[in-house]
C-alpha cells in the first residue's frame, strides 16, 4: 500500500520568484484544480512536510533558507522545482547574484517547466514526486536505515 | 428503541473498555474524513477520499522521528494515555468527574509537549492552548454539575439510564457545551493553537516541533477525544439511545458547518465570549434548576 502517494503534504517556498508561480502553486489549491482531493496539504512547517516546492532562481540570500528548510524536513523527502526559473534560471542564469536554479543547491527530484508554470503541470509534476517519495521509501527500507531512524 | 442499551449492557466492564479503545479511533478517523470532505463540498471542492485521515496516520507513522530533545515526545505519549483512560472510565460507565479531570490531564501534557521545545511558535501556540483550557474547562464541570442535579449521580452508567430525557431540564448547559465544543474541536473560530486548515499564522503552532509519528499520535489522540465529546452529548439525549447517537452526529455536523462560516477569534475574544457564555447559559440554568428543587 503506499501511503506517502496517498498523502503527500507540500511545503512551498519563494526563493527569489517574481510569484508568478507561487500564485499559480495557490491557484493548485482553489476549487478549480482542488489539489487536496489527492489528499495533499500545503503546509508551512517544514517538519510536516514530504515535499519541498521551490519557485525562483535562487540568490545568495535564499540559498542558506532553502537548505535550512530541506535539512528540517524528515525523511523521506522530495524536492520540486516549480518553474523554469528555479528550473535552471532562465534569463536570469546570467545574473551576477542567482544561483540559477534549485539544482545547484539541493537534489531536485522533479522538474515543472513553464512560466509561470500552469497549475495542471504542477499537479503533474506533485503526483510524479508522489511516485518518487514511494521510491525513496522503499530504498530506505531495503538500505536498513529505517530500523535506526 | 433499547436494543442498542441492551448491546452496551451486556458487554462487561473491561470488555466495553477494550471496545472503546478499539472501535474509537477508527470511528473518530472516519468522522474526520467525513469532516473534511463536507467541508470540500461546502467550500465547492471535491475533496480528499473519507478514508484520508487513515492515510495521513499510516504515512506520518513510516515517516523518520526527528526530535528536538529526548523529552518532546514523552508528554505526547501521556498525551494519548491519559486521553484513552478518560474515554475508557467514560465508556465504561464509571465518574462522570474523573473522567473529566482525566482528560484536563492529558491537555495539559500536550500543552508542556508544546512547551518543552525552544520554538517561539509552539510557545505560542501553548500558551493559547492554556487560555482555550481555561476558557472551556467551567462549562465542562458545570455540564458535570448540572447532570448530578437531575440524576442525583455522577456515574455515567446512572446518568445514561436515568428515565427522564435531561436535555429538557439542561438545554442552557446544553446551549453552553455546544459552544465550548467547537474549542474542543479544535474548530474555526477557536483553533488558536492549531489548525487544520491551510491558511496559518502561526506556522503549526503547537505541534510544530512534532514531526512524523508524534503528529500521528496527536491525530489519533484527537479521535479519541472527539469520541469522548460526542459520548457526553448522548449524555444528553440518553432516554432513547438511537436519538442521542443521532444528536452526537447531528452536533458534529453542525460544528463543521460552524467551522465553514467563521473567521478566527482573537484570544481575547474566544476567552471572553466562552466565559459569557458559560455564565449566561450553564449558570443560569444551574442555579434555575436548583431553585426547582
Amino acid at each position: 500500500m503506499g501511503w506517502f502517494k496517498r498523502s503527500p503534504w507540500i511545503l512551498h517556498y519563494n526563493a527569489t520568484s517574481c510569484n508568478g508561480c507561487d500564485i499559480e502553486l495557490i491557484a493548485s489549491l482553489t476549487p478549480l484544480y482542488d489539489l487536496e482531493r489527492f489528499g495533499i496539504i500545503n503546509t508551512g512547517n517544514p517538519k510536516h512536510a514530504d515535499i519541498l516546492a521551490v519557485t525562483g532562481s535562487v540568490n545568495e540570500k535564499s540559498t542558506q533558507v532553502v537548505r535550512n528548510l530541506y535539512d528540517q524536513m524528515p525523511n523521506p523527502k522530495v524536492v520540486v522545482a516549480v518553474g523554469i526559473c528555479a528550473t535552471s534560471g532562465c534569463v536570469f542564469q546570467d545574473c551576477y547574484n542567482v544561483q540559477g536554479g534549485v539544482d545547484k543547491v539541493l537534489p531536485v527530484d522533479v522538474y515543472i517547466p513553464g512560466c509561470a508554470a500552469r497549475p495542471e503541470a504542477i499537479i503533474d509534476g506533485v503526483m510524479k514526486a508522489c511516485e518518487i517519495l514511494e521510491e525513496k521509501y522503499a530504498q530506505r527500507k531495503k538500505s536498513g536505515k529505517l530500523a535506526e531512524s | 428503541m433499547n436494543e442498542l442499551y441492551a448491546l452496551i449492557k451486556s458487554l462487561s466492564v473491561p470488555e466495553r473498555m477494550l471496545a472503546f479503545v478499539i472501535l474509537a479511533p477508527l470511528a473518530g478517523g472516519l468522522l474526520s474524513g467525513i469532516d473534511r470532505k463536507l467541508s470540500a463540498r461546502l467550500q465547492g471542492r471535491y475533496g480528499p477520499p473519507v478514508l484520508q485521515p487513515f492515510y495521513d496516520v499510516m504515512k506520518l507513522l513510516r515517516k523518520e522521528r526527528i526530535i528536538v530533545n529526548k523529552f518532546q515526545d514523552f508528554p505526547i505519549v501521556l498525551f494519548l494515555l491519559f486521553t484513552i483512560f478518560s474515554g475508557a472510565l467514560f465508556f465504561a460507565g464509571a465518574d462522570l468527574l474523573l473522567t473529566i479531570f482525566g482528560l484536563a490531564l492529558a491537555g495539559t501534557f500536550f500543552v508542556l509537549g508544546g512547551f518543552c521545545v525552544s520554538s517561539p511558535y509552539s510557545h505560542l501556540g501553548a500558551e493559547r492552548e492554556i487560555i482555550q483550557t481555561v476558557a472551556y474547562e467551567p462549562m465542562v464541570i458545570l455540564m458535570a454539575v448540572g447532570m448530578y442535579q437531575v440524576t442525583g449521580s455522577f456515574r455515567v452508567g446512572t446518568i445514561a439510564h436515568h428515565h427522564a430525557p435531561l436535555i429538557l431540564y439542561l438545554p442552557g448547559v446544553f446551549a453552553g457545551f455546544l459552544y465550548i465544543l467547537t474549542i474542543k474541536f479544535r474548530k474555526s473560530p477557536f483553533d488558536l493553537s492549531m489548525s487544520h486548515h491551510a491558511h496559518q499564522e502561526i506556522v503549526r503552532g503547537i505541534t510544530t516541533e512534532f514531526s512524523g509519528p508524534a503528529l500521528a499520535l496527536i491525530e489519533i489522540t484527537h479521535w479519541y477525544e472527539v469520541m469522548l465529546l460526542l459520548g457526553m452529548v448522548y449524555l444528553f439525549f440518553a432516554f432513547n439511545p438511537w436519538l442521542a447517537v443521532v444528536m452526537a452526529l447531528a452536533t458534529y455536523l453542525f460544528e463543521i458547518f460552524i467551522d465553514m462560516n467563521y473567521a478566527r477569534f482573537k484570544w481575547q475574544l474566544t476567552f471572553m465570549s466562552a466565559w459569557l457564555f458559560t455564565a449566561v447559559a450553564g449558570v443560569s440554568n444551574i442555579i434555575v434548576l436548583s431553585l426547582m428543587r
